[in-house]
Order: C-alpha cells, then sequence, then structure tokens
C-alpha cells in the first residue's frame, strides 16, 4: 500500500488533481463500526503524509442510501450482549476514543476539507461531515441526529461541533427533537455551504476543491486554525457523558428494539 | 394559495411520477407504503421531494403513522 492509494472494505481513496478523495462504500448505509474504524484509522495515520501533496479533502459515498447512516448500532448491540456490562462499556469507550483520535485529526488536518453529502447524513455520518470545513450538499440529502431516541448522545464529536458552527437553538432544535432537516433548512441555519442538484454534490466539491488550490497553502492552513478551533475538552466531556448515558438500561432496550427492526433502514424516526 | 384538493393532487402526481407508477392507480386513501411498496427510506426521499416542491419544512414526527395521501396533504397543508 503506498499512502497515496487505498482500497478497503468499507472505504478507499486515492489522489486526484490534488486533492484526496476518500469514498466510504460499505452496504447498506455506511454505517461506521469496527471494520470502518479500523480502515479510518489506517486513513488517518496517512493523511499526516499524503497531506503535504495536496491542498484539499473531499469525503463522499458512493452508497445510493446516502452519505452515511451513523454508527452501526446491531454491531454494537450483539456485541455488547456477548459481554459482562463492565467490559461492554470498556468497549464502548475504546470505540469512541479511538473514532474521536480520527475525527480530531481529520477537523485538523492541514489542507481544507469538504464533505459531498447525499440522502441519509445521520448520526455518525452527520458527525464524520461536520469535522469537514465545507458542506456541499445534494438537495435530496437528509441530516439528523437521532440519538436521543435510543437514551443516547452522538458520540462522535455531534454536539461540541454542531455547537462550534450552529447557533444553540438551532442545536437545541436538532438534538432534542430528533428530527430530520432537508439541505435547504440545513443551508439556512448555516450547517451546508452549498446546495447543489440532485447527484452533483461530488462534481461541485472537485470544483470546489480545484478553487481553493489556487490559494497560498500556508494562508489557508493559518487561517483554518484561526477560524476553527477544536472543542477538545467538550470532545472529551461527550465521551464520559455517553458513557454514562450507555449504562442506562433504557439504552439496552432501545438498541434491542432498533436491531429486531424488521425494516430495512431503521434509523429512521 | 392551494386548496387541499390541489395539494392533494400534486402529491399524487409527484408521487406518480418518481415511482413510475400511472398517476390513475394512486387515489388519496391509499397506503402509500403498500401501494408503492417503499419502505421508511423511500418514505423519507418522498418526504424530502414533497418538501422541496412545496417549499415546506415538514418534520418527521409529524408523520408518525401517516401512510395516506389524504392525511399527508393535510400535513402539508397546515404549512403553506
Amino acid at each position: 500500500m503506498t499512502h497515496k492509494a487505498f482500497q478497503g472494505e468499507a472505504l478507499s481513496w486515492s489522489v486526484r488533481e490534488g486533492s484526496i478523495e476518500l469514498v466510504l462504500h460499505r452496504e447498506p448505509g455506511n454505517e461506521i463500526g469496527s471494520l470502518s474504524l479500523r480502515e479510518l484509522e489506517i486513513f488517518a495515520e496517512a493523511l499526516a503524509v499524503i497531506a503535504r501533496e495536496t491542498h484539499a479533502l473531499i469525503i463522499y459515498s458512493d452508497i445510493p442510501a446516502g452519505f452515511c447512516a451513523g454508527a452501526d448500532l446491531r454491531e454494537l448491540y450483539e456485541r455488547s450482549q456477548k459481554m459482562e456490562k463492565a467490559a461492554a462499556l470498556a468497549g464502548v469507550r475504546d470505540f469512541l476514543e479511538r473514532i474521536h483520535r480520527v475525527m480530531n485529526t481529520i477537523d485538523a488536518a492541514p489542507l481544507t476539507t469538504i464533505a459531498a453529502v447525499h440522502g441519509v447524513t445521520f448520526g455518525g455520518g452527520l458527525e464524520l461531515a461536520l469535522v469537514c470545513d465545507l458542506m456541499i450538499a445534494d438537495k435530496m440529502t437528509r441530516f439528523c441526529f437521532p440519538e436521543l431516541r435510543l437514551g443516547l448522545i452522538p458520540g462522535f464529536g455531534g454536539i461540541p461541533r454542531l455547537k462550534r458552527d450552529l447557533g444553540n437553538g438551532v442545536v437545541r432544535d436538532i438534538l432534542l427533537t430528533g428530527r430530520s432537516l432537508n439541505a435547504t433548512k440545513a443551508q439556512a441555519v448555516g450547517l451546508v455551504s452549498q446546495v447543489v442538484a440532485e447527484g452533483e454534490a461530488l462534481r461541485i466539491a472537485r470544483v470546489t476543491a480545484a478553487q481553493v488550490g489556487k490559494f497560498d497553502r500556508r494562508t489557508s492552513i493559518a487561517a483554518k486554525k484561526f477560524i476553527k478551533p477544536i472543542p477538545y475538552h467538550e470532545l472529551k466531556q461527550e465521551i464520559d457523558i455517553f458513557c454514562e448515558l450507555f449504562a442506562q438500561p433504557a439504552v439496552e432496550q432501545g438498541l434491542r428494539k432498533f436491531t429486531e427492526s424488521t425494516e430495512a433502514q431503521p434509523y429512521l424516526p | 394559495m392551494h386548496t387541499i384538493d390541489q395539494t392533494l393532487n400534486e402529491i399524487l402526481t409527484l408521487t406518480a411520477k418518481h415511482f413510475k407508477v400511472p398517476r390513475e392507480k394512486l387515489t388519496p386513501d391509499d397506503d402509500f407504503f403498500k401501494t408503492l411498496g417503499i419502505d421508511s427510506l423511500q418514505a423519507l426521499d418522498l418526504l424530502t421531494r414533497l418538501e422541496n416542491h412545496f417549499r415546506v419544512e415538514l418534520p418527521d414526527y409529524e408523520l408518525q403513522g401517516v401512510s395516506d395521501f389524504r392525511t399527508l396533504a393535510g400535513r402539508i397543508q397546515a404549512r403553506l
């Protein structure tokens, strides 16, 4: 494997015209479980090297259902059921600390990062998009943090990053109602920078990446550091709160209901 | 200002076009999950198309338990 290209089971990346393109391709909905996490960790490690020779990163999905449906809750539930409660909780904390390291690495990457999203962009998928500097959304994109329905809060850095980017009233609306937003609304509240026609998000992301490539790299890096501080303290707090909530019996019930659902895509409200 | 009948008609036309079914096969009291054979993901896709078409925002919790076009039209009409 060279750092410049990788073909994994859940994701792949390559360099195209000075931009890294990270594509998610794990059916059915790019759920982030242990496999995706391992491959994201490989990516985060490679990023330190490829970022020196590139000016942008585009993250997108080639799964028709959408960008990413969030954490792999089936895997989470099934693994937890096979363990003692304390071991399951330790496993959850370890997973969260690892995914946070990946998210923080992408968030702080010394290049301009763009999430080109479409369809279902829920939970952990929205959290992955939120680490990026810019979000370009197909007009059929749907954003949601459904975690409260399961008795949890987002665990991959969602609340601190949502608070960084949006007004507190909007954050409360999204989290406390668990409702999904369309791309137009997401743009109106400042989550999305551009809304584009169906199927056009990747193309427009490439055009945008080419534009940012015209600027002096050092200036872009300095500006990004100034504009986009990483809320490390709150991110750590989020892991603690998530783990406290995960220990509650209501979560197990919620996860069981989710995994026993016969719906093809039981992430939905 | 749309009347409820206009809203309903536009929903049926848009749905027929998107799911490639003859418009005359859809009636206001059809259960769209059954008639169209769609799952909740496709229903969410339909919701997004309707929001874009009518330029309204329809929180998905308002649609819990809604499965027929007539009730759906009423929910949309309340936000026009």
